[in-house]
């Protein structure tokens, strides 16, 4: 199984860190989606996260709510994520996590999701509205199928809350930027940095900064304390407004802010 | 234990906090404020005098014998809330969040709303209380209570017309959670049902339980004895909650949720939660979804936009699963019909969701017989619904031309 950890440590001791690149399954077709994956990978993305479409996105932006609403109107069906994580997986070596809110995984079945995850090729899943509290079924699914899971951390968590982060995840702990939701921004919050610091300070292994870069100068800013960089929004509108060819062209410039000066 | 003894986050299987991180030191916050301000006599003593002096509590009860006459002869009771400032149950719950607010120090209040009642609550409070506002609709929603809009302008709220999703409630409730995310270090979010994470369910029912605690009372002195059946409509369900507390113990009570039925049941437009859906998780709990095989929610409908709503409260989910409580469809149709015998029965003009609880309660009145004694929460008042009535009904004149 292509797990997370291995590839962000290997990245951490080659380069300055990983390069994690969000795209959405069925966005603007599964075709092309899958595609967009593999052309970001080629250009030098280390771990993808692909985004499952779903009704009431919460913690998304404009630009992601649009694509994912579109892939819904487009008839995306959830069996079309696991087709994207094995078509994917067929074509390059990145591990893939899915990115999902958490009532499509419910109606699937947890212990079914975490099969035929497994089975598709991918690492695991980042829920951004399940918090460890609620993840008991969900951790037992993930220990018996060895898939990582990836819970977020916030600015506002206690210490408590980020030691609960770190020890009920595997593979890293979304460090979440800022207090928002998805969308590119000028600057990435200083909390951020203060936020990986603590998370170190709890033992975390690895923490992988998401929401609001946009940018090589950001990769490269985040890089200098976090192990990994996660960038969506700005990928996204780039496959938006310019096709696999697009988002191809910022993924190789985004990974040119992950090498080692 | 007690029926009335449960408390969140958990109400059987339903309920509890699925929501982004970054929300949950906001819920902790909110939550021991508020299990503080429940021990504290001076919180309860401000809110009671609240409830005296501004919303005019207690609301009065109304037997209405010439509606009831179509009703099989069982006898009607109404609970009044649509006498209540603002002109709905709304403001019970907003007070008492817009108090907590103060406490935590918060200077922002963020809302959704469906008909409007929930926001003009909280516009309302935010004015009384000196707090900026932000509310929450859906597009579809300003369009169709263009009144309320006004009023929450009025009152110094800015109103966001919400173009997500089906442009009603439920994409309302996700722009507003979007805001609080980002704001939530200046801003508190007034959530206007028994619906969400904890502890939202079990402090909405708080404020409105005062709803079933005076109606049980007002029943007694009247008829000496307490009611046959309960009645109320149901969206997320806080004036439901708010009747049914105080009689969750008494056994021989029978309770009655009455959803939304849209146009049918059997069609795909509707908002019978309960009736129709499966559990899921939505808006942070976990309860009776509208939903899809994925998992993706189904967009609701109901001539009324307070009950457009795909989701419910837990405690409502949790009292049909342990049969406590029976929730019924009821259309658009006939809603609109019971809103319409009310009004020329009795001269009360009820609100078009309350009128869903009214056309449950003929239908309670037929099968429960002439010695029955039906209480209904008349959550609200027509004024904001006089738009859709009069298109519905044909009430204005027909223009030149035309």
């Amino acid at each position: 199984m292509r797990t997370v950890g291995p590839v962000i440590a290997r990245r951490n001791d080659e380069a300055s860190g990983a390069l994690i690149g969000y795209l959405p399954v069925g966005f603007p077709s599964l075709d092309e989606s899958v595609d967009a994956a593999v052309a970001i990978v080629e250009n030098g993305v280390d771990v993808l996260e692909l985004g499952l479409p779903y009704s009431d996105p919460v913690m998304d932006g404009t630009v992601i709510q649009a694509a994912t609403q579109q892939a819904l109107a487009g008839g995306f069906r959830l069996a079309d994520g696991f087709e994207a994580v094995r078509r994917i997986t067929e074509r390059v070596d990145a591990p893939v996590l899915i990115m999902t809110y958490w009532n499509p995984v419910v109606q699937y079945g947890i212990d079914r999701f975490a099969d035929d995850l497994a089975a598709a090729g991918g690492a695991g899943l980042i829920t951004p509205d399940l918090i460890p509290d609620e993840a008991a079924d969900w951790i037992a699914a993930s220990e018996r199928t060895g898939l990582d899971r990836v819970f977020l951390a916030a600015p506002t968590s206690s210490d408590a809350r980020l030691k609960l982060a770190v020890e009920s995840s595997r593979g890293f702990v979304y460090t979440v930027s800022t207090m928002g939701i998805t969308g590119a921004r000028s600057d990435v919050d200083e909390a951020a940095r203060t936020l990986v610091a603590r998370l170190a300070a709890v033992g975390s292994p690895a923490s992988c900064v998401g929401l609001g870069i946009s940018t090589a100068a950001q990769v490269a800013e985040v890089l200098e304390y976090a192990d990994g960089a996660i960038v969506g929004s700005a990928l996204v509108k780039a496959l938006a407004e310019g096709g696999v060819a697009a988002v191809g062209e910022l993924a190789a410039e985004l990974a040119r802010g992950a090498r080692r000066e | 234990m007690a029926l009335r003894a449960q408390t969140g986050p958990y109400f059987g299987d339903f309920g509890g906090r699925f929501v982004p991180e970054s929300l949950v030191a906001a819920l902790d916050e909110l939550g021991e404020a508020y299990d503080l301000a429940k021990l504290d006599p001076a919180f309860g003593a401000e809110l009671a005098e609240l409830g005296r002096s501004y919303t005019g509590r207690p609301s009065i009860v109304t037997e209405v014998p010439r509606f009831a006459s179509h009703a099989g002869g069982a006898r009607i009771i109404l609970k009044r809330e649509d006498l209540n400032h603002t002109g709905s149950h709304k403001i019970n719950n907003v007070l008492g969040q817009a108090l907590l607010t103060k406490r935590i120090g918060k200077s922002r209040v963020i809302a959704e709303t469906g008909a409007g009642q929930h926001g003009v609550a909280t516009a309302t409070a935010a004015a009384l209380f000196g707090l900026e506002c932000t509310v929450y609709m859906g597009e579809v929603d300003t369009e169709r209570q263009a009144l309320n809009v006004a009023r929450m302008r009025l009152l110094g709220a800015e109103v966001i017309a919400v173009k997500a999703g089906s442009r009603t409630l439920k994409d309302a409730i996700n722009e507003a959670m979007r805001d609080w995310v980002t704001n939530v270090e200046t801003t508190n979010y007034i959530f206007g049902t028994v619906a969400g994470p904890h502890p939202f369910p079990e402090m909405v029912r708080d404020f409105q339980k005062v709803i079933g605690e005076e109606a049980r009372a007002q029943v007694l002195e009247l008829t000496g004895g307490l009611p046959t059946a309960v009645a109320a409509c149901v969206g997320g369900g806080s004036n439901a909650i708010g009747i049914f507390h105080a009689f969750l113990d008494d056994a021989e009570v029978g309770l009655y949720g009455f959803e939304a039925g849209g146009e049918g049941v059997d069609t795909e437009r509707h908002a019978a939660t309960i009736t129709k859906g499966r559990p899921g998780v939505l808006h942070g709990a976990r309860s009776y979804l509208l939903q899809d095989e994925d998992g993706q929610t189904i967009e609701s409908h109901s001539i009324s936009a307070g009950l457009d709503y795909p989701g419910v409260g837990p405690e409502h989910s949790w009292l049909a699963a342990i049969g406590r409580a029976e929730y019924r469809p009821v259309t658009d149709a006939a809603a609109m019909q019971a809103l319409r015998l009310l009004t020329r029965t009795e001269g009360i003009i009820p609100a078009i969701e309350s009128a869903h609880a009214l056309a449950g309660a003929l239908e309670l009145g037929r099968e429960l017989g002439p010695d029955s004694t039906i209480l209904v929460n008349l959550s609200g008042r027509g004024d904001k619904d006089m738009e859709t009535a009069a298109t519905y009904f044909g009430l204005y004149d027909q223009e030149a031309g035309e």
